[in-house]
């Protein structure tokens, strides 16, 4: 026998994944077998440190991976067959790109032989995946494996996180090599993100914030990205300055929503306070957002009459929508405590008093208005009925992707970051329920719900099933208005009223389809029922579809109607048929 | 014309276009250059002329030198993308700089007899082109220069009976001791 018989380092491209992922901490993966993988899966038969949950769809891992990565701020990791099954990863890896969350997903290839030969179960999965990842590599030599593997979690999880791929053939994963546990050098030396901030720049911005007028800090993902420090020192920045603070969708539970200074979300479906604020502002202190269309409204008239900084990890993020006046490149929680240090040590914070008068006048209009009913549930009101029993509890939400998104964001009041998994950036239909089993996968012991629609959900329905596998007690708590209600709201406010199947015909029975997968199924149609269901979907300790009946035609207010300025916000008193239709004027153009 | 109503159409800044060439160093690794390209025609940035090769095979690096058009800050944006991908080390905006040259080689096909062909021979001794095949009815020049320099020849040439083309497109350096 040789000596490499005896070196412990020497193993197959199979066991060198698994050991990899024990090296990174990983202890729970989502994944779906198949033919090029099944060396990755014998590996995973034959040990119990690395949990794999088998999902239904491979979607459905990486979304649960997303949820994963989310609720812990570690990285998600997904393990797919060559093929179908990497192109099934396409839609989670753009969504995790998008919305910046750290993804690993190791994909089966086809022997290297058979590459480019259109074998069974062939794809380019690098030149599919490589627009919508951080990075990917195909692995063709067993002994480069280790080092990928490495640089992949290293990647995924540094500067701007982000999902990343490795596509390892079947033959790498048989063959023996070398492994070698993480090292510095395992990463590309082209790559080092930015971390500290320039000391001139954040000099600039705090002299900028000590003589604002009106301040208006507007915070978004970044911040929850950055991790715990960041998020502390930015409630400090808001308590030490009493600035007021928006946020984007991504970044909501930063700052939290019972603070004083908090002035919900901006943005189309934001709050009018927060909105007026970020247009009339003489100062905006951006922090970890991207000025994405969806915030901005019209480019154009965005903030005319301000100073903007702006504090991000990447610098393609800088100017590319807004021009800013202080860019600062680099993480978000070491250039907020510069900055809080530089403002305590050299500068006074402003007198802003008649700027809060102003906001107080704005948030008088109560722009997240809703007329309640005794005989239909409106949606709103759900939520907020959801948010009241599940208030002081341990909980995660998720959501899926239209109206009932949109409402959650407005009226579940979230105090804490990593506790809201929703998808931003891509607007993923079916998103919701898959991260669910991530969350819960994550936080076995927590309450763990996805805010629905009816439409969205049965997209990624069939990961019900994994959820009664495992026993995850998620709770899919469904807005069923029987619309794609975002799209409906669209067609009355831009097309004419004319709802080009926008209905959802023939929707199935939630609580027998429930039952069917060995979940729960409650349903609800009246208002008066409503707290005592909620309250019985909180303490089965299994799955449940929650069928909430609501008013079918309510619609998703305030607006910024797309191509308006933050100031031409349509206001839910002011949305009836003629004022709509004026907001609206001159375009059919759907976004 | 009406207020658009989606913000996707909006995007109405009339800043004017400008053309920069940017020098990008970049690990030698399979995949890169299609990173690259990728990254131009995903986000609709235009490509005037690419070249690539390795310069430095030791450590594995190529560069690749792109010439582009677009607004300052569809330029910054590039150079920004470019940066942020893995195995970029440097992007240098040689046209910022101002203290670069740029060159470009090409071949020049002609056809012709009689007065034409003694034109050609005239103008490309003029351009300091080279002979570098020639038969009883045809040349082929090699040029090198600047862009504008070998448009100008070859426009000279199509009525002098230009066949074809081949060029390398722009490549470019900095003046003086420095390195990039």
């Amino acid at each position: 026998m040789s000596d490499k018989s005896h070196d412990p380092n020497q193993m197959t491209g199979a066991a060198m994944i698994v050991r990899a992922l024990i090296d990174h901490g990983v202890t729970d993966i989502f994944g779906y077998p198949g033919g090029a993988v099944l060396p990755i899966y014998d590996e995973i038969f034959q040990q119990s440190e690395v949990q794999h949950i088998l999902v239904r769809h491979e979607q459905g891992a990486g979304h649960a991976a997303e949820g994963y990565a989310r609720s812990t701020g570690k990285p998600g990791v997904a393990l797919v067959t060559s093929g179908p099954g990497a192109t099934n990863m396409v839609t989670p890896l753009t969504d995790a790109l998008m919305d910046s969350i750290p993804l690993v997903c190791i994909s089966g290839q086809v022997p290297t032989h058979l590459i480019g030969n259109d074998a069974f179960q062939e794809c380019d999965t690098v030149g599919i995946t490589r627009p919508c990842t951080k990075h990917n590599w195909l692995v063709r030599d067993v002994n480069d494996l280790a080092k990928v593997l490495h640089e992949a979690f290293y990647v995924a999880t540094s500067g701007r996180p982000g999902p990343v791929l490795v596509d390892v053939p079947k033959d790498v994963q048989f063959a023996t090599g070398t492994y070698h546990p993480p090292r510095k050098s395992d990463v590309h030396r082209s790559y080092a993100p930015r971390v500290k901030g320039d000391a001139t720049q954040i000099r600039k911005a705090v002299s900028l914030l000590a003589n604002a007028k009106r301040p208006v800090i507007y915070s978004g993902g970044g911040v929850i990205n950055s991790g715990p420090e960041a998020t502390k020192l930015l409630r400090e920045l808001v308590e030490f300055t009493g600035f007021p603070i928006t946020s984007t969708l991504m970044g909501l539970g930063a700052y939290p929503a019972s603070g004083k200074n908090w002035l919900g979300m901006l943005g189309m479906h934001g709050t009018y306070e927060a909105n007026m604020t970020m247009h009339d502002c003489d100062v905006m202190l951006c922090v970890g957002a991207r000025f994405d269309d969806r915030i901005t409204g019209r480019v154009d008239a965005f903030s005319p009459n301000s100073k903007k900084i702006h504090i991000d990890i990447d610098p393609s993020s800088i100017n590319k929508n807004i021009r800013v006046d202080v860019p600062i490149i680099g993480d978000c929680g070491n250039i907020l405590g510069d900055i809080l240090q530089v403002f305590k040590a050299e500068a006074k914070k402003p007198d802003i008093k008649s700027w809060w008068q102003q906001i107080a006048q704005w948030r008088a209009r109560n722009s997240l208005y809703y007329k309640k009913s005794n005989d239909v549930i409106l949606p709103q009101h759900a939520i907020q009925s959801l948010f009241e029993a599940t208030r002081g509890r341990d909980t995660y939400i998720t959501t899926e992707v239209g109206q009932h998104q949109m409402w959650a964001a407005q009226f579940y009041g979230f105090e804490e970051p990593h506790r809201w998994m929703t998808s931003g950036g891509l607007g993923t239909m079916g998103y919701g329920l898959p991260a669910a089993v991530g969350v819960q996968v994550a936080h076995p012991d927590s309450l763990v719900i996805d805010i629905a629609g009816d439409a969205s959900v049965q997209m990624t329905m069939q990961e019900m099933s994994t959820a009664v596998q495992y026993e995850l007690p998620i709770k899919i708590f469904i807005l069923n208005n029987q619309y794609m209600g975002m799209v409906r709201q669209w067609q009355q406010l831009l097309h004419g009223n004319r709802l080009s199947h926008s209905y959802s015909e023939a929707l199935p029975d939630f609580v027998k389809l429930a039952e069917a997968y060995g979940a729960v199924g409650l349903q609800v149609h009246k208002p008066g029922d409503l707290d005592g269901a909620i309250k019985e979907m909180i303490s089965v300790k299994r799955p449940v579809l929650f069928d909430c009946r609501v008013a079918a035609l309510e619609n998703c207010f305030p607006m910024i109607p797309s191509g308006k300025a933050h100031n031409e916000m349509l206001l839910p008193e002011q949305a009836n048929d003629e004022a709509t239709a004026k907001a609206f004027a001159g375009g059919k153009a759907l976004v | 014309m009406n207020q658009p109503a989606s913000a996707y159409f909006i995007e109405e800044r009339h800043d004017p276009n400008e053309t920069h060439t940017l020098a990008v160093l970049v690990q030698n690794e399979p995949g890169v250059l299609a990173r690259v390209i990728g990254l131009f025609s995903g986000r609709g940035y235009n490509i005037e002329s690419l070249t690539v090769s390795e310069t430095e095979a030791q450590k594995h690096l190529s560069r690749i030198t792109i010439v582009t058009t677009g607004t300052p800050m569809v330029i910054a944006q590039i150079k920004n993308q470019l940066d942020r991908m893995i195995p970029v080390y440097q992007v240098v905006d040689m046209t910022q700089t101002r203290r670069s040259i740029e060159r470009e080689l090409a071949m020049v096909k002609v056809r012709g007899q009689g007065e034409h062909r003694v034109e050609a021979l005239r103008l490309a001794d003029a351009f300091r082109a080279r002979v570098i095949d020639a038969t009883t009815e045809s040349f082929v020049f090699e040029i090198t220069g600047n862009t504008d320099k070998i448009n100008q020849f070859i426009d000279l040439m199509r009525p002098l009976g230009l066949v074809e083309v081949s060029r390398t497109g722009v490549a470019a350096i900095g003046r003086g001791p420095e390195g990039m």
